[in-house]
Parts: C-alpha cells; sequence; structure tokens
C-alpha cells in the first residue's frame, strides 16, 4: 500500500496534527514504508478467527451507578493552558 | 563508589531492618549519586527535597514498627506515571508543565509500601521507541561503553532512563511499562533484571496511555530477587482499572526456591530469526544448557505465527495510541498552540506538542482505524492477534516456561537506526509475541558480547504465573553468575 501526499495531508487533518509540506513529503514515503510491511498480514487465512477483544479472560466487573468522585472543578482544570470559573476556556467559536 | 549505592533492593531492606542503615543515609547517598549521574541524562526531574522528606518519614514510621515492604528504599520512576503535585511529562514537549493532581495506583502503591522518590526517569515520548532517543528532553545514555570505545551507545527503550539510572547504581530500582518490549529490551542493553507481568497484574490507572490493551507496568532492578520483591509491592487489584484483576499477589520472594527439576521449557523454532548475531545465538544455546543442568528438561516448541507479531503490534499499538492521544488538544492539559479556530488550536499544538516517531505512530494509527481500512487492517491485526495468543496457548499444554533471546543484538550506537523506523522496529522482535498474548516475560543478563556489552536471555511464563517465571529466572541468573559492571557507575 503507497500512501501519496494528499493521503498524508487527509490523515493529518484527520488526526488534528499540522504537518508542513517538507514533513508530508517524507511521510508519505516513511507512511508507505510502514504499511508496505504490516502488508504481510494479508498473507495470512484468518476465515473463521475471532479478533480478539481482551486479552486475559475475564468477565468486566459492574458496579454501581452511583456518584463516587466529583466537586473537585479547580483540580480538574488545573493543568489547562487557560480555565474561567471552573470551566476550560477555548478560543472563540464562531462558525 | 558508595557501598549504599552498591546494595541490592532486597540487600537494602535486610540492613535497614536490622537498624545498620537509615532510610536517609541510604536516600543521602543515592540523591548523591543521581546528581553524579547526570551525565547520562536518566532523569527529567530529580526530586530530592521529596525524597529526604520521604526518607525521614519512613526512619519514623520503622521506629514506630509500621515498616512496609520498600520501607526506606529509594527508587526511580518512570516519567510515564502520574506523581501529585510531581512534573509528570511523558517526555513530551505536549505535556509541558504537567503537575498531576492525583496519584497512579502504582506509585501509591509503592509509596505505601514505604518506598522513596529519587525522580521521574527519561523515557522515549510517549514510551514509543527503543532507544531512549524520541524523548523530548534529550537521549539517555547507556552506562556500558563497548571496550575501547568510549562512543555514547542508547540504553533501549522505552524505559531507557531507568535501566541506565538501576545499572549506574543510581537508584536501587526502578518503575518501567512495557507496551511491546519497553521494560525487557532496556534491562537486557543496560544489564539488569527487567519483568513485565500478566496483563491485569499491575493497575494502568494514572500510567499516561500509549496502547491500552497492551501497558503493564513492571519492576527494573538489578537481582531477579529485587524484581520479585518489588512486584509485590506494585500490583494489585484496582476498581478503578477495569482490566485490572482480582487475584491474592503472592509472595513472589518465595518462590526463588531455585528448584526447577522436572520442568519443561520450550525453545521456539521460530526465534531463530534473521540477522540475529551469533553471539546471541550462542548465549541461548549457553542458557538451555544451564537449565538443564539444573534438572530441567528442555524442548523444540513452535510459535508459528511469530513472523507476524511485530506487523501486528505495529497496527493495534498506533490504532490504540491515536485513540489515546487524541486528549491532547490544548484545552486540557500543558502546551497550547493559538489559532483562529478551535481546529487550527487543535492541529499547531498537537503539530508543535508531537515529535516525529509519535506523529508517525498517530498518523499510522488513524489511517488503520479510517474508514474503508479498518476491517483489513485493525480487524485484521486482532484476528492475527488471537492466533498468536492461540500458539502459546498450545505450546503452554505441554511446556512450562519459554527461553529466549531478549533482544537480537546488543545496545546500538546513539544516533544509529533513527532513519530507518522498520529497522528499530525489529529490536522488539523477541519481547512483542508475549505482550501481544499477554504473557509474563522477564530479561535477566547472562553474558557479554564481543565488545564486553551485556546480553539478556527472556523467560516467558504462562499467565499469572509470574512465581514459575521468578524462579526459573533465578536458577538462570545463578548461572550466568552475571558480575560485570557498566563503565560509568554513580558515586
Amino acid at each position: 500500500m503507497s500512501v501519496d501526499k494528499d493521503t498524508v495531508a487527509k490523515i493529518a487533518s484527520l488526526a488534528r496534527i499540522r504537518i508542513d509540506e517538507a514533513q508530508s513529503e517524507s511521510l508519505a514515503g516513511e507512511l508507505s514504508n510502514i504499511l508496505g510491511w504490516i502488508e504481510q498480514l494479508s498473507e495470512l487465512d484468518t476465515e473463521g478467527v475471532e479478533p480478539m477483544t481482551s486479552v486475559v479472560s475475564m468477565t468486566l466487573p459492574l458496579r454501581e451507578d452511583d456518584v463516587t468522585d466529583g466537586g473537585i472543578p479547580d483540580k480538574v482544570t488545573a493543568n489547562a493552558p487557560e480555565a474561567a470559573h471552573g470551566f476550560y476556556a477555548v478560543p472563540k467559536v464562531v462558525e | 563508589m558508595s557501598d549504599l549505592t552498591a546494595l541490592t533492593l532486597a540487600g537494602a531492606r535486610d540492613l535497614l531492618g536490622k537498624g545498620e542503615v537509615s532510610a536517609k543515609e541510604l536516600t543521602e547517598a543515592h540523591v548523591a549519586a543521581v546528581e553524579a549521574a547526570r551525565p547520562l541524562n536518566a532523569f527529567i526531574t530529580e526530586t530530592p527535597e521529596k525524597a529526604l522528606a520521604m526518607a525521614e518519614t519512613s526512619d519514623t514510621r520503622r521506629a514506630a514498627g509500621e515498616a512496609g515492604l520498600l520501607e526506606g528504599l529509594p527508587i526511580g520512576m518512570k516519567d510515564l506515571f502520574c506523581t501529585e503535585g510531581v512534573l509528570t511529562t511523558a517526555a513530551s514537549h505536549i505535556l509541558d508543565g504537567f503537575h498531576p493532581t492525583y496519584e497512579s495506583t502504582v506509585s501509591r502503591n509503592l509509596w505505601d509500601a514505604g518506598a522513596v522518590l529519587l525522580g521521574k526517569t527519561n523515557l522515549d515520548e510517549f514510551a514509543m521507541g527503543s532507544s531512549n532517543m524520541t524523548s523530548h528532553y534529550g537521549a539517555v545514555e547507556n552506562p556500558w561503553r563497548r571496550e575501547g570505545d568510549n562512543r555514547p551507545l542508547v540504553p533501549g527503550g522505552s524505559s531507557g532512563g531507568s535501566a541506565a539510572a538501576v545499572a549506574a547504581r543510581a537508584a536501587l530500582a526502578a518503575t518501567g511499562t512495557d507496551t511491546g518490549g519497553s521494560i525487557r529490551q532496556p534491562a537486557a542493553f543496560c544489564g539488569i533484571v527487567g519483568m513485565k507481568p500478566t496483563y491485569g497484574r499491575c493497575s494502568r490507572w494514572g500510567i499516561v496511555a500509549f496502547a491500552s490493551s497492551l501497558d503493564q507496568a513492571g519492576p527494573m532492578t538489578r537481582t531477579v530477587r529485587d524484581s520479585a520483591l518489588m512486584l509485590r509491592a506494585m500490583a494489585s487489584y484496582d476498581s478503578k482499572d477495569s482490566t485490572s484483576v482480582d487475584r491474592p499477589v503472592p509472595d513472589y520472594e518465595a518462590a526463588l526456591s531455585g528448584d526447577i527439576r522436572g520442568m519443561k521449557i520450550g525453545v521456539p523454532k521460530e526465534y531463530r530469526v534473521e540477522g540475529m548475531t551469533d553471539e546471541i545465538e550462542a548465549l541461548w544455546q549457553q542458557g538451555i544448557r544451564w537449565l538443564e543442568e539444573a534438572g530441567a528438561e528442555t524442548v523444540e516448541i513452535s510459535l508459528p505465527h511469530t513472523h507476524y507479531a511485530l506487523p501486528t503490534y505495529y497496527i493495534i499499538a498506533p490504532a490504540e495510541a491515536s485513540s489515546n492521544l487524541a486528549r491532547y488538544d490544548g484545552v486540557r492539559y500543558g502546551l497550547r498552540e493559538p489559532g483562529e479556530s478551535l481546529d487550527e488550536m487543535y492541529e499547531a499544538t498537537r503539530g508543535k506538542g508531537f515529535g516525529a516517531e509519535v506523529k508517525r505512530r498517530v498518523l499510522i494509527g488513524t489511517y488503520v482505524l479510517s474508514a474503508g481500512y479498518y476491517d483489513a487492517y485493525y480487524n485484521k491485526a486482532r484476528r492475527v492477534r488471537s492466533l498468536i495468543a492461540r500458539d502459546f496457548a498450545q505450546a503452554y499444554e505441554t511446556v512450562d516456561a519459554i527461553l529466549t533471546p531478549t533482544a537480537p543484538s546488543a545496545a546500538f550506537g546513539v544516533g544509529d537506526k533513527m532513519d530507518d523506523p522498520i529497522a528499530m522496529y525489529l529490536n522488539d522482535v523477541f519481547t512483542v509475541p508475549a505482550s501481544l498474548a499477554g504473557l509474563p516475560g522477564i530479561s535477566v543478563p547472562a553474558g557479554l558480547s564481543a565488545e564486553g556489552l551485556p546480553l539478556g536471555l527472556q523467560i516467558l511464563g504462562k499467565a499469572f504465573e509470574e512465581e514459575t517465571v521468578f524462579k526459573v529466572a533465578g536458577v538462570l541468573e545463578e548461572a550466568a553468575g552475571f558480575e560485570a559492571k557498566p563503565a560509568f557507575r554513580a558515586a
């Protein structure tokens, strides 16, 4: 599988990562190599094999649907680049 | 070199218990060693004041007769574990200034057991790498050098700072995390013991997530006994991690009986890979003889899908990473780069905050999860992962443990392999299969390369049979009698 610069730009935009022209050129080569290498999985017949969902066979634990935490907005937002009145602050969005 | 920094974790525990040394003295010696080890760049953040305060509290606790399992023992903490009030970076620019307001479960368990924090150790950015070269805080140097060659070598990765610090006697032990080999490969490169327990044995809560179905925390120490001691303190059931397993934590040290008579050890024929050096092959054969001399029976086994483990890993791990790293958006943590719109702010922040390898993996992950490719890549990889796990399950019907090399070569030079991501990925060829199957594995230093660098052998076990892994590893350690010391030693 080979990816071109336009594909790299499209993935980068899906991943919300800004990359410049030069980077998208070299990334196209690198990603093509990696995807070409992982392509070898297609040799394997996996018909009827269940995709793994959990590596350790276990039943996920359940608990009562109770409020067990909360009331700490200052702690939650303590590391935000910008916070105000117990909320995260972001640039104004008008669309 | 200070006698106190030359102690093993268990040896220091015993001296503290007899009252022959205080936690304060032990910690002061290690604080000095951390400082002396600065040329290695093994720590991102040193916490000397916190260490001394914790040591004094520890001495008080011991005097009151309340000594925990690791009471007064100074350790390094990989900078992937959130530590309350202490800078936590994951070695990424994007987490600039992040001071968690909570403590990871594993580090909490260690402090509850009495351990003392020396500092946060360097790693590959978001634990993505096998060389510690991708850290935003710079490469870590391996304390070992090739004979007659002073060029710096990598410590391996991603837990490279932890491995270098322990090998250089700057810490009695350190925590690591292992997603595809990030504890075992650096342990092998630095001549120490690195243990990845079964998936679910240690809580992942509060560990910066890379690939959630693979990530596991484990100890990095200088002996197998130390590893057993430290894992006991790290492991627990934790209701905050739904994949943590509710089973009692055994006394792993008690498993070190040295008696492996009658055990069956598998030697997988598919691990004889292209590009493996002759000395690794020779060491592996030596390991087989050691275990046989101790009374075990070795048998050739087949793990037929081994060849497909790395490509499977390089779909699953980036897919999970692309999802886990979506949270670094310039809103909740660390770095924010301005933009005209919200999307531009996200793109600018992530473009600037992530390094090259992290970007590569997030992009691969985004690609394999995108519409039209999800089945061909991601679901295919999950099916192959089932086959790899089945290989091990079938092998374990006849054997108790498996012996392999840890890595296909000794440590390589700082800056090597950086232009070829796939060559770098091949470092993990022997460690990734057990990660995909969630199984426990340990690397034990077993010999030196012709150039005088440490080489490791790996023991893999059945799920939640860490005791068997420790027991076999102890025998291997005893037989190997690895006494070589790195060129650089702190203090």
